[in-house]
């Protein structure tokens, strides 16, 4: 109990070594295995080969047997460790029937050994294999969905940053009639989600005609009430004297939007296109819904249809998955800072 | 306003390409100035901001707005036809077969019993969901708020599974938990028949549940995490010279003073939750059978999938579940306020 009192009642600052630094460690270390190892096991498992992939057990690292160029054969043949007459050595094997291989010495091809098949180990060796990777992005028609996703992903998040902070740089430095009531009617649609209003969104899309069209996917979701709203309470913060400065110079109420007040935004603004990024690369139920012929597919509705496979080929898949995680990966490892203080600032994702 | 060029022309590469990217800022900027200059001078400066809002209320109004009174044209409407205006209206009818159950606590009593069983799955979820993730997120909170090494690492490797795709996320989790998966490898190797998880009803709602908490916890531990920081330390020391111990001072400051954040984690994720689709769609599909089936497959189901749309069904079926939405996320307002005072 004294234990678990301290623990709990720890704060930083305090700084000995305790029984509760030793759980906190164990703790932290239990839960980097536990959220990392299923994405290293994905790793791993994209780089084994169809044979590979379906054994089972399954082993921890990606195996291949070694092939052996062997002279007067033209492809090359795979390697084992036989035990023959007590003594181990390596043969390559060239015909399979039934429980007898047919094996000869790679240095002297006219020995020929009967072998059965449970007295031979094939030689492995840890080899990463790319044929998952270049196989997967052919078969896939990968290319195509990665840039139907890459153009809704940087079109939606233009269209949000240019839309959201015009209206969020008239909510915060104007004074208008209709200012508190636009302002409260998007505050309001905060808790209505999209998957509450989806039929009659499809319907407005159908009606205009932007079903089966990336437009449909793009601009329904641009005019998030969250984005405006994050702008806003940033712009509150930029002093009204640099407006009236640039008013008695003669600047429009456009280039005081354009030349003043987004460049001060900046941080607000790279905050939203990182959630706007990670919001539309991510993006399935409404893309589902709008995008029903194949060739405009994102790569997210693309891996789904893929993994719906009577036949699911995990060694395509896997590989695939993981390019598909590239980008958002690097953007993480480039922006971590501002997408965590990001988070724990406005509580949005 | 951007940076005057310089009187000596610098070369190096950097600044050309730096001047480059202002001069077409500045271009891009001249030529909306031209139009939006014009307006100006037509409208006058009072009136300029209607001008800005404009763009985002059209997106707003034509996608959410609009689409928000038209469900309630659907949900009062009946047929298969999806133009509201050729629907037949039916009153409340949509309502009443939603909710006509001879016994609620058994679906199969029930006229439309996919509903009720997507009712009991994802209230079943969303209870175990909701209090396994704010207990993992609080624990794992605290833990980060210590005096630890590798702060940082910690906090990405918690936070980086927020940021993959539901359908990543289901794959990830479809590959380990499969028949001949790395997770029955290690149970068969300590000398435990191997289970199929997602052929089992129980083992597949477990896992859901799991999986969420796995994905998104990075997220509530965040916020969890800036309200801590947020918590001044004089208080502990106040606390220290009162006498309390530290299980006390856990308790009577830490708990309350986190509070306010608590609630904002437990109605965000509550919403998040009663909303699951798109990792269940990918990793289950809802099933086994009818197991893993939630409220918005319901919904896509008869909108979206099934050879027999039923839109009404649909629609008010999603008026239901935004009425426990904006049910709750009032109530926690109004909590949030009793808090302030």
């Amino acid at each position: 109990m004294a234990t678990i009192s301290q623990f709990l009642g720890r704060t930083r600052g305090v700084n000995r070594l305790h029984s509760t630094d030793l759980f906190s460690y164990l703790y932290l270390i239990l839960g980097t295995i536990l959220m990392f190892g299923p994405m290293l096991w994905l790793v791993l498992s994209s780089f084994k080969s169809s044979a590979e992939i379906i054994k089972f057990p399954p082993r921890f690292l990606p195996y291949q047997q070694v092939m052996v160029d062997v002279d007067g054969y033209a492809d090359p043949l795979p390697l084992f460790d036989v035990q023959i007459d007590g003594l181990s050595r390596q043969l390559v094997q060239i015909d399979l029937d039934g429980a007898t291989a047919t094996m000869i010495e790679p240095t002297n091809p006219s020995n020929t050994y009967s072998v059965r098949v449970e007295d031979r180990i094939p030689v492995e060796t840890i080899s990463f294999r790319f044929d998952n990777y270049v196989e997967g992005v052919q078969s896939f028609n990968f290319p195509l969905y990665f840039f139907n996703s890459v153009i809704v992903t940087v079109a939606a998040t233009l269209l949000t940053l240019f839309v959201n902070s015009l209206a969020a740089f008239a909510l915060s430095k104007y004074q208008f009639r209709a200012r508190q009531s636009i302002f409260l009617v998007m505050l309001s649609t905060l808790m209505v989600p999209l998957s509450v209003i989806l039929v009659p969104v499809f319907l407005v899309i159908t009606q205009i005609g932007w079903n089966n069209n990336l437009l449909g996917v793009i601009i329904p979701a641009a005019a998030t009430p969250t984005g405006v709203f994050l702008l806003r309470q940033y712009m509150l913060t930029i002093p009204d004297e640099l407006i009236e400065a640039a008013r008695i110079e003669g600047a429009s109420e456009w280039r005081i939007y354009a030349q003043i007040i987004l460049p001060l935004a900046r941080p607000a603004l790279a905050v939203l296109t990182i959630f706007s990024v990670m919001w539309r690369w991510n993006d399935f139920l409404w893309p589902l819904i709008v995008l029903s012929r194949s060739e405009l597919f994102t790569l997210q509705i693309g891996l789904n249809s893929f993994q719906g496979e009577l036949n699911v080929q995990w060694h395509l898949l896997l590989a695939i998955t993981v390019v598909s995680l590239l980008p958002i990966t690097v953007v993480f490892a480039f922006l971590q800072k501002y997408i965590t203080t990001g988070i724990a600032t406005t509580g949005m994702k | 306003m951007t940076t005057r060029s310089q009187d000596i022309p610098d070369q190096s590469p950097k600044t050309i390409i730096e001047r480059f990217w202002n001069r077409s800022l500045e271009f891009i900027v001249s030529i909306f100035d031209v139009p939006f200059r014009y307006l100006q001078r037509w409208m006058g400066m009072r009136r300029m901001p209607y001008i800005f809002v404009i763009p985002n209320l059209l997106i707003f109004g034509i996608f959410i707005l609009f689409p928000m009174l038209l469900n309630f044209a659907y949900a009062f409407t009946g047929g298969s036809n999806f133009i509201p205006t050729e629907r037949r209206w039916v009153g409340f009818d949509n309502f009443s077969k939603l909710l006509n159950c001879t016994n609620y606590f058994d679906p199969n009593t029930c006229s439309q019993d996919l509903f009720w069983r997507a009712v009991f799955n994802t209230s079943g979820y969303v209870i175990a969901q909701v209090a396994l993730m704010v207990l993992v997120s609080l624990l794992t909170a605290v833990i980060l708020n210590r005096r630890i090494k590798a702060r940082g690492f910690f906090r990405s490797v918690f936070f980086y599974p927020v940021l993959l795709s539901p359908i990543v996320v289901a794959l990830i989790w479809k590959w380990i938990l499969q028949e001949n998966g790395v997770l029955n490898g290690l149970i068969t190797a300590i000398g435990f028949e191997s289970v199929s998880f997602l052929a089992n009803a129980n083992w597949a709602q477990f896992w859901v549940v799991m999986i969420s908490v796995w994905a998104y916890m990075g997220f509530y531990t965040l916020i969890l995490l800036a309200g801590l920081q947020g918590i001044p330390s004089e208080l502990y020391e106040a606390a220290k010279i009162d006498g309390a111990n530290e299980l006390q001072s856990f308790f009577r400051v830490t708990l309350p003073l986190l509070m306010p954040t608590m609630l904002v984690v437990l109605v965000l994720s509550f919403i998040r939750a009663v909303q699951i689709f798109d990792i269940v769609f990918a990793f289950t599909g809802g099933g086994p059978g009818t197991a893993t089936q939630y409220l918005v497959q319901f919904i896509y189901d008869n909108g979206f999938a099934s050879p027999t749309r039923q839109y009404g069904i649909a629609t008010t079926a999603s008026i239901l579940m935004a009425g426990v939405l904006i049910i709750f996320t009032i109530v926690q307002l109004v909590l949030q306020r009793e808090d302030n005072e």
